[in-house]
C-alpha cells in the first residue's frame, strides 16, 4: 500500500498540465460551474480535446478514448479542475457512447462515435417522463414498428441541453404487453426529425437548462434501434452505472474549497477575515475532511476498477456523497457572501454576462448556484433510489 | 498508487482472524473481561508466537521488517473480535517510542515487548489536562544523572497489565508550555509508583497511576527530554491511526450484524430489514463505515510525510472515524431495538467500545479544532 506516483505518472501529469495552460481557453478560465453558456462555448475546450485525442478519457483506445490507467484520469480530472474547466458534456461522451461501443452495431459505431470524441454533435438524453421520475421503468413513451420505420409518440422531460441537441438517445416502449422493464428499447433519434417539439423549463436559479421534449409520430429508421428490441432497461442501467462513475466530483470539490477559502478570507466578521471565525473556519475543515473522505473511498474504487472490476453498485457512495458535499460547498459559499448572495444577477440588464455585479464578482451567482446544485441529489437516479440499489446489492436486503 | 496488502499482511490478517475466531467469541470474552485479570497473558503469549508483536517494526529492530500497515490490519482484527489485550498501548505506543531511544533502550526494552515479556502502557493523560498533550502538571525533576518523576497520570488503559510506563512529564517552563517536556521509561513496580486499577465501560482494563519522587536513572529519558513533544505527538498520531482501524473492525461488524438482525426480527409480519426507513439508515451506516476505512488507509500511509501533513491527516481521520462511530454505534441499537439494549447481544459491546474510541486520544472536537488551527497555519505560511 502506498500514494505515491510513479515517475511516469508525474511525468503524465507535467503534460497534462501544460497542455491546459497552453490550450485551455483563457475566457473560458472558471466558468466551469456555469449553466447558461452558448454552444460554441460549452464545446470549445471539446473540441480541442477532440484534435488531441484526450475527450473520451475512460474510452478503450480501439474506439478513439485515451486507454488511460484509472490513476491517469485521476491525474487529469484533478489538472483541468486546476482551471475550472468546461469539460465535455457527459451526455455523449459519457452516457451514449459507451452503449454504442458496448451494445451498438458496427455500423452505429462508425458513423456515431466520431462525432461524439470531436464534439461536433451534441447529444441529449431522452429518459425520464413526467409519469416516470425515479420510477423510470414505468415510462409511456411508445415506439410502434412501422415497415423500416418505428413511429415514436410520448413525452419527455428534463431533457438537458436539448436545445442544442443535434441527436438524442430516447427510451422507448416497445412492447405494450410486457412487464414494465421488459418492452423497452433504446433508440437514437436525430432531434430534426419532423415531429420532435423542444419547449425550455425554467428553472429556480433562472436558467434554461433543461427541457420538455414532444414526440408527435416521429419515424425513425429501425437501424436507430441499439442492440436487441426490448432490451433497452439493461442498457439504460449499464448507462447509469458509468454516468455515476465519475459523478463524485472530487477534483472540482476541492478546488471549491479553495475558492471558498479566498472568499472567506475576503469577508469580514467583526473587522477580522471569516476565515478565523471559529464557527465558519471549523464548517470549512467539516467539509474537506468529508471530501478526503470521499477522495479515498473513489481512490479505492479506482484501484479495484484498474484490477479488472467494473464500476459496481459501491459507485453509488460515490454520487450519494459526492453531490452531498457539492451541495454543502455551495451553501456555504452562499453563506460566506453574506448579504450579497440575494441580488439577483440574471435579473438585471444585460443577464447572462459576468460585467454588473453589485457586490464583490464572487458573490455574483452562489445563490444560483446553490440552488442549482440541488438538483445533484435528485438527477442521475436520486439518492434515494441509490440508497435502494445498494440495499438491494450490497446489504442483501 | 496501490491500496493492496502485501503477502505477509494478508497472512497476518488471516491467522489472526482464525485465531480470535476460535478462541475469542463474544461467550469467552465476555468470561475473560469478568475474569479478576481482566485478559488473557496465555494469549498475549500467542499473539507474540504469531509474530503480531514484532509486525510492525523493522528487522535491525527485531521485528519483522513491517510498520504501520501491519499495525492496521492488527487493529482492525481487534476491533472485529473487541480484543482487549493492549496491542495498541504496548506495540504501537511503548514500540513507537522505544524504536526511536537509543540502542541501549531498544535492547534493554524493546526486545522484550516484542517477546510478550514486558508490556508497556501509556501515561500521558492527566485529571485537568483533558487532550493536551502539553498540559502537564506531572514533574521530572533532575537528580543527579537521573530524574525524579512527581504526578498523577489519569485512565491509563492498560496499566493493570503493564510491567512498564511511558510517562510524559515536565521537565521545565509552565503548565502547557510546548517546550520542556520529556517522555520517560518507569517500572510500574518502582518505588513510589502506586496505582489505582480498575475496569472501563468498554470491557477493558485501566489505572489511576500515581508517582512519588519516582527516582529513575538518565536512560529511562527517550529522546530529548526538554522538547518531547514533537516525539509524543508523532507516536500519539501513529496511536490515532491504529485506533482508527480498531474501529473499522467493530464498525463493520456492528453494520452487518445489524443487517442480518433485521433479515431475522419479524414485526408486521415482515422482517424489518423490508423498511425502506431502516433499510436507508442500514446503507447510510455502510456508507459511513466503508469511509471510514478510507479514511484509516489516508491516514496510515501518510505517517511518514511532513509534520503538517501527517497532523492533519491523523485529525481528520480521528474527526471522521468518531462521527461515523457514533452514527453507526447508536443506529446498531436503535434498529436492533429493546434487544440491542440487553447486555446479553455483542452489539451493546461494539457500541460500548466505539464510543470510547472517540475519546482516546482527542475528540471530534479536539481534532476538528486541531484540524482548523493546522489549516490556518498553513494559509498563513501560503500567504508569505
Amino acid at each position: 500500500m502506498n500514494l505515491d506516483f510513479t515517475p511516469e505518472e508525474n511525468a503524465f501529469r507535467e503534460e497534462v498540465r501544460a497542455f491546459i495552460r497552453d490550450n485551455y481557453p483563457k475566457e473560458l478560465m472558471n466558468m466551469g460551474t456555469r449553466e447558461d453558456l452558448s454552444r460554441e462555448q460549452f464545446l470549445a475546450w471539446h473540441k480541442i480535446l477532440g484534435k488531441k485525442g484526450w475527450s473520451a478519457v475512460a474510452w478503450p483506445k480501439k474506439y478513439g478514448g485515451t486507454g488511460w490507467t484509472s490513476t491517469q484520469r485521476y491525474i487529469w480530472s484533478e489538472e483541468n479542475a486546476r482551471v475550472d474547466a468546461l469539460m465535455p458534456l457527459p451526455f455523449g461522451v459519457s452516457m451514449v457512447g459507451p452503449v454504442i461501443y458496448t451494445f451498438g452495431s458496427e455500423e452505429q459505431k462508425a458513423k456515431h462515435l466520431p462525432g461524439i470524441l470531436s464534439g461536433d454533435v451534441w447529444w441529449a438524453q431522452g429518459y425520464s417522463e413526467p409519469g416516470a421520475g425515479s420510477d423510470l421503468a414505468s415510462l409511456k413513451t411508445t415506439a410502434v414498428r412501422d415497415g423500416d420505420h418505428y413511429v415514436i409518440n410520448g413525452q419527455k422531460t428534463w431533457t438537458t441541453l436539448a436545445q442544442h441537441a443535434d441527436w438524442g438517445f430516447f427510451l422507448c416502449r416497445t412492447d405494450p404487453s410486457a412487464k414494465s422493464q421488459e418492452g423497452i428499447s433504446f433508440i437514437l433519434v436525430n432531434m430534426k426529425t419532423p415531429g420532435i417539439e423542444v419547449r425550455p423549463i425554467k428553472l429556480i436559479d433562472g436558467t434554461h437548462e433543461v427541457n420538455e421534449t414532444w414526440l408527435t409520430d416521429v419515424r425513425v429508421p429501425v437501424e436507430n434501434l441499439v442492440g436487441k428490441e426490448n432490451e433497452g432497461w439493461t442498457y439504460a442501467k449499464f448507462l447509469l452505472a458509468h454516468e455515476r462513475s465519475g459523478i463524485a466530483g472530487v477534483a472540482r470539490s476541492k478546488r471549491g474549497i479553495e475558492r471558498l477559502r479566498d472568499i472567506a478570507s475576503s469577508e469580514t466578521i467583526d473587522g477580522t477575515p471569516l476565515i478565523l471565525n471559529g464557527d465558519f473556519s471549523r464548517k470549512i475543515s467539516q467539509l474537506e475532511i468529508d471530501l478526503t473522505a470521499l477522495e479515498f473511498t473513489e481512490l479505492r474504487t479506482l484501484a479495484s476498477e484498474a484490477a479488472g472490476k467494473g464500476p459496481g453498485p459501491e459507485s453509488s457512495i460515490l454520487k450519494i456523497k459526492g453531490t452531498e458535499i457539492q451541495q454543502r460547498l455551495t451553501e456555504l459559499t452562499l453563506e460566506a457572501v453574506g448579504n450579497y448572495g440575494a441580488p439577483y444577477a440574471r435579473g438585471m440588464d444585460g443577464h447572462g454576462v459576468n460585467d454588473f455585479g453589485v457586490g464583490p464578482e464572487y458573490s455574483n451567482f452562489a445563490a444560483d448556484t446553490y440552488f442549482n446544485m440541488r438538483k445533484t441529489s435528485i438527477y442521475g437516479g436520486s439518492n434515494e433510489i441509490q440508497r435502494n440499489i445498494i440495499t438491494k446489492m450490497i446489504l442483501g436486503l | 498508487m496501490d491500496f493492496n496488502f502485501t503477502e505477509e499482511q494478508t497472512m497476518i490478517r488471516d491467522s489472526l482472524a482464525r485465531l480470535i475466531k476460535d478462541q475469542y467469541d463474544f461467550d469467552t470474552r465476555r468470561k475473560v473481561v469478568a475474569s479478576k485479570e481482566g485478559w488473557r497473558p496465555k494469549m498475549w503469549a500467542q499473539f507474540a508466537e504469531l509474530g503480531l508483536l514484532a509486525a510492525p517494526f523493522s528487522e535491525e529492530d527485531g521485528g519483522l521488517g513491517g510498520g504501520p500497515i501491519d499495525a492496521m490490519v492488527v487493529m482492525e482484527e481487534f476491533g472485529k473480535g473487541l480484543v482487549v489485550e493492549p496491542f495498541l498501548q504496548s506495540v504501537v505506543v511503548g514500540g513507537g517510542f522505544l524504536k526511536r531511544g537509543t540502542e541501549g533502550q531498544k535492547a534493554e526494552h524493546l526486545a522484550p515487548m516484542i517477546a510478550g515479556e514486558r508490556v508497556f502502557a501509556f501515561a500521558y493523560a492527566e485529571p485537568k489536562g483533558r487532550y493536551n498533550l502539553a498540559d502537564l502538571e506531572t514533574t521530572a525533576k533532575k537528580d543527579g544523572a537521573g530524574w525524579k518523576i512527581s504526578g498523577h497520570k489519569a485512565v491509563v488503559v492498560g496499566a493493570p497489565w503493564a510491567s512498564h510506563l511511558i510517562v510524559t512529564a515536565r521537565t521545565a517552563g509552565g503548565r502547557r508550555d510546548t517546550k520542556g517536556i520529556g517522555v520517560f521509561i518507569v517500572a510500574k513496580d518502582a518505588k513510589g509508583v502506586t496505582t489505582r486499577d480498575y475496569p472501563t465501560v468498554d470491557g477493558r482494563r485501566a489505572s489511576e497511576v500515581h508517582f512519588d519522587n519516582v527516582s529513575v536513572g538518565a536512560d529511562a529519558a527517550i529522546g530529548d527530554a526538554a522538547n518531547g513533544l514533537p516525539l509524543i505527538e508523532r507516536v500519539t498520531d501513529e496511536a490515532i491511526a491504529a485506533l482508527c482501524a480498531e474501529a473499522c473492525g467493530a464498525m463493520k461488524v456492528a453494520q452487518t450484524m445489524t443487517v442480518e438482525y433485521s433479515r431475522q426480527r419479524k414485526q408486521f409480519g415482515t422482517p424489518i430489514g423490508k423498511f425502506q426507513v431502516l433499510q436507508h439508515k442500514m446503507v447510510d451506516m455502510f456508507m459511513e463505515a466503508e469511509q471510514s476505512v478510507s479514511m484509516t488507509y489516508m491516514a496510515t500511509l501518510k505517517l511518514d510525510e511532513d509534520d503538517v501533513t501527517r497532523k492533519k491527516a491523523a485529525s481528520a481521520a480521528k474527526v471522521r472515524i468518531g462521527q461515523a462511530g457514533r452514527f453507526v454505534g447508536q443506529n446498531a441499537i436503535q434498529i436492533h431495538g429493546g434487544m440491542g439494549m440487553t447486555d446479553e447481544l455483542a452489539i451493546g459491546h461494539y457500541f460500548k467500545r466505539l464510543t470510547i474510541i472517540d475519546s482516546e486520544f482527542g475528540n471530534v472536537d479536539h481534532h476538528l479544532k486541531r484540524y482548523t488551527d493546522l489549516s490556518a497555519a498553513d494559509m498563513a505560511v501560503a500567504a508569505e
